[in-house]
């Protein structure tokens, strides 16, 4: 039985929705604004049948169901329930979703690690399962028929002679008092029966996103409340040393000022501390921020400056560093070598840059604290405010809202401490807002990185050792004390990398933590396939090969590479098996095999256009990018036309799919092409999109073209695993159409883009 | 002091500082939060309304520039959400997380009333200022073209 089915203790659906409904119904659902500032709950006595804290279905047969994973435009509200619906039999027409709060009854809840359909596929279903076989029993007790004799479909009961039927309104009371079958003795539906899963769904909360009513994190409003402002030590674990806010609370509209106290290394999801300005308004609040009085005092990292880690990362990857892999004698064959090659890549700190800032909400008052806010984690939310509320976590309700875009940033809850901190001591609700530029200055950033790649040739060119050093301060720095990656840090795109080369290392090189690390979509996969495929094309260049052939000749024959072949004893692969998710060198084939059909390959030079390859396996997924570069008419770098070939096991909804394989190519785009925070006397450099560029509609490609392999294997990630090979796709096509070899990103650094 | 302004066809007297910009009267005094704050500088888009009818960012326009004009947001583009923009976006599936999606309809929308058929390039031009981290800009480009009765490629 897996993690979902584990946590979740049947309970009653109100006791675990009421917090949903009463929260807030996002939306295109009428009053749930009004029910969220009051917090009261409508939904609370309604009879019906509510076999799970997943669904309920009401007398009137209206079905309501509960996206438990928070929706920051991967679709997923308009997937899961579906797919609930799907396994019951309901019409969605007469489907309610339900945004759940933060609370364990529904398992896990954290959208993160492109988890939220490959971590729960039959889990959920089950949960729809359950209520069809109780609105079935109901129907055949009703028919004295046996149960086998039924099938749910449209939303309704019908005997299988064709001749009688019950809608589920009919069916509601009589199945409500059946015994509930466990779970896990519910059978699933034949996969051939599912009429909308695996086919494309429409966008469930489109109408609300184009009306301007659906509701974000700075959306609602609480009588009294106050709007902060905050002024952040502008280095990571900086101080207040004194302050004067005379001036700020001179501005009209400002109420009140309060420093907040400085956090303690490790950072984990603590708030930065600063003095915070708390206003009628936004606009205010930030008037207010301008005029305060602040000396600050920088601690430790006032060093941190991005060229000097530069040169230091360099200097550590020339080093050797900790073994996380190994196969035969490296050094034997480096030195038996015909021909060694060695390349070094190195990627810069990246922000999330959500188009919503973090913000959020929260009222404490009589021993209890409600939250709303956009978080990625909302378990991790109601944690951390119930620790700064000083309340058990019952006490404290987390309502996750619309998310304006997440992309790691808003899994962490350091946002939610700062506002429930300030509610509490200022006595009155408050919404933190955090400005563009507090975003860009206070992210736990994405990861610096330097990589050494070091192959040995034979004399017939043929790679027969492989040696990867990476270096780059580790997330878990946020969180303990860690000055290098670990081995299984380097699950992403190291460990699992079937490589057909007798002499492999891999290894991990000191690199010391100045900032908050965390992770950003795809996290440490962006830049190891970002130099694995980079130096495959170099290496193909080298010998005078096709750097498709190249690439295919390095991976080897299909296979699932074992843990044996690998070098390794463990491999975390994103929390599942390797049973069930073995790395295969056949599925990374095969998409790469498709991606260059599709794209014309063999004439990948032509009419000033040239076309570049890349193929990663992330979060279970495998995934293979060209990219078509030109120069534009000033000389620039244009990324023209990009194909993709997904293979991510058995897909929900094959429409979110490709929608999230197109944004991956734009993700991908901002940081090759742009993408950098740069660090200087500890402070970062950029702070908003005037020197922090994203991919514009301009820079758009004409075209993307999507290639989703069908596949009935078990389900991989998805929001992720298309921005790895979006980078050094770019790189490899802007070597064959300029023969400059790019080993930095961003692009910008060397080339006009 | 007060500033009159005609809010989505009503007539609105504002008790604010005629400096506050125009996002933060019509979010916060006027409770209309289909107009996001995604940067302060006009660097973003996600704030656009229509000043009789022109594209602005609101978080830079002072609320004293829209006295005695009339201002447009997303919750007044049409009576119902059946804009030919609002209609494509949702038929293409444009929006991912739907956060800069306001803006770029608004902007969208000052384009077609005064190019009924625009080419790539100025579809490109119009919303060259408008950010989307999830990246919908191919999706964008074919709603605008399919609001406007052209072929989608």
């Amino acid at each position: 039985m897996t993690k979902l089915l584990t946590l979740i203790s049947r309970r009653s659906f109100l006791e675990g929705l009421n917090l949903s409904v009463g929260g807030l119904a996002l939306g295109v659902f009428s009053g749930g604004l009004a029910a969220a500032a009051s917090g009261s709950s409508t939904a609370k006595g309604a009879p019906g049948l509510n076999p799970n804290v997943f669904v309920h279905v009401a007398p009137d047969g209206a079905v309501t169901i509960v996206c438990a994973r928070s929706e920051m435009g991967q679709g997923v509200r308009s997937s899961l329930p579906v797919l609930v619906a799907d396994e019951m039999g309901a019409d969605m027409a007469r489907v309610t979703v339900a945004q759940a709060d933060g609370d364990k009854v529904y398992g896990d809840q954290n959208t993160d690690g492109s988890s939220s359909v490959r971590g729960v596929y039959d889990d959920i279903r089950r949960m729809g399962a359950t209520a069809r076989v109780m609105l079935v029993a109901a129907a055949a007790r009703r028919w004295k028929v046996k149960p086998e004799a039924c099938e749910a479909r449209d939303h309704a009961v019908f005997l299988r002679d064709g001749k009688r039927s019950l809608g589920f309104g009919e069916l509601v009371v009589d199945a409500s008092r059946l015994p509930i079958p466990k779970v896990k003795d519910v059978k699933l539906r034949p996969k051939s029966e599912l009429r909308m899963a695996g086919r494309p769904m429409p966008l469930l909360d489109g109408p609300a996103y184009v009306t301007g009513t659906a509701v974000f994190g700075a959306d609602i409003r609480l009588p009294g409340m106050l709007i902060a402002v905050v002024a952040r030590p502008p280095v990571v674990g900086g101080k207040v040393v004194r302050f004067d806010a005379t001036r700020a609370l001179a501005v009209p509209g400002v109420k009140k000022v309060l420093e907040l106290p400085a956090p303690k290394p490790p950072y984990t999801f603590q708030f930065w501390g600063g003095v915070a300005v708390l206003a009628e308004n936004t606009w205010a609040a930030m008037r207010g921020r301008e005029a305060l009085d602040i000396t600050w005092e920088d601690g430790p990292n006032a060093s941190y400056d991005s060229t000097t880690y530069r040169e230091q990362l360099t200097a550590s990857i020339r080093e050797p560093g900790m073994v996380a892999r190994n196969v035969g004698d490296i050094d034997a064959a480096l030195a038996s070598a015909a021909r060694v090659v060695q390349a070094e890549y190195h990627v810069p700190h990246q922000s999330h840059i959500p188009m919503e800032p973090p913000v959020a909400l929260a009222r404490v008052e009589n021993g209890t604290c409600e939250v709303w806010a956009p978080t990625q984690h909302p378990q991790a939310a109601r944690s951390v405010a119930a620790a700064t509320a000083e309340l058990p976590e019952e006490k404290v309700q987390v309502h996750v809202t619309f998310l304006g875009g997440g992309f790691g940033r808003k899994s962490k809850a350091d946002f939610i401490a700062e506002v429930v901190w300030l509610a509490k001591e200022a006595g009155v609700p408050v919404r933190v807002q955090w400005t563009r530029e507090d975003d860009v200055r206070h992210d736990y950033y994405h990861s610096v990185s330097a990589q050494q790649l070091t192959a040995g040739l034979d004399a017939s060119g043929k790679v027969i050792a492989w040696r990867h050093r990476t270096a780059f301060p580790p997330i878990a720095s946020t969180f303990g004390q860690a000055t290098r990656p670990s081995p299984s840090d380097l699950q992403q795109g190291v460990l699992d990398l079937a490589l057909s080369v007798p002499n492999v290392r891999a290894e991990t090189c000191e690199a010391p933590p100045h900032v908050r690390i965390g992770w950003l979509r795809s996290v440490y996969n962006i830049f190891h396939a970002f130099s694995v495929n980079a130096f495959v094309d170099e290496l193909a260049h080298l010998r005078g090969s096709d750097s498709r052939d190249m690439l295919l000749e390095v991976l080897g024959p299909p296979r699932k590479a074992s843990l044996q072949e690998l070098g390794i004893t463990a491999l975390r692969n994103y929390g599942a098996s390797v049973e069930d998710h073995p790395v295969d060198a056949g599925r990374l084939r095969g998409v790469i095999e498709r991606v260059t059909a599709m794209s014309g390959w063999d004439a990948r030079k032509a009419n000033g256009r040239a076309l570049g390859l890349a193929a990663h396996r992330s979060f279970l997924s495998y995934v293979a990018v060209v990219a078509s570069v030109v120069k534009d008419d000033q000389g620039r770098i244009r990324v023209d036309e990009a194909w993709v070939s997904v293979d991510a096991g058995t897909i929900l909804n094959p429409e979110r799919v490709r929608s999230q394989m197109e944004g991956s190519i734009i993700f991908g785009m901002s940081i090759a092409l742009h993408g950098a925070v740069t660090m200087k006397g500890g402070v970062t450099e950029q702070s908003n999109f005037r020197d922090l560029k994203l991919v514009r509609i301009g820079e758009a490609p004409r075209k993307i073209h999507v290639d989703i392999v069908p596949s009935e294997l078990p389900s991989g990630g998805i929001g992720e695993p298309g921005v790895p090979p979006v980078a050094p796709a770019i790189i490899n096509a802007i070597f064959a159409l300029t023969g400059t070899r790019i080993r930095e990103l961003p692009v910008s650094r060397t080339l006009a883009v | 002091m007060t500033v009159r302004v005609r809010i989505n066809g009503e007539e609105k007297e504002l008790d604010v500082d005629p400096e506050m910009p125009l996002l933060w009267a019509v979010r916060d005094v006027l409770g209309l939060t289909g107009t996001k704050y995604g940067c302060g500088q006009a660097l973003c888009g996600s704030c656009t309304v229509h000043l009789d009818g022109q594209p602005v960012r609101a978080c830079v326009t002072p609320v004293r520039r829209a006295e005695g004009h009339s201002v447009t947001t997303i919750e007044g583009l049409s009576p119902d959400g059946n804009h030919p923009l609002q209609k494509a976006w949702v038929e293409l599936g444009v929006p991912q997380c739907g956060f800069c999606q306001a803006g770029q309809i608004m902007c969208a929308a000052a384009l077609l009333a005064k190019k009924p058929r625009p080419s790539d390039k100025e579809i490109d031009q119009s919303l060259a200022g408008n950010l989307c981290r999830c990246g919908t800009y191919t999706r964008i480009r074919s709603a605008v073209k399919k609001a406007a009765g052209m072929s989608e490629e």
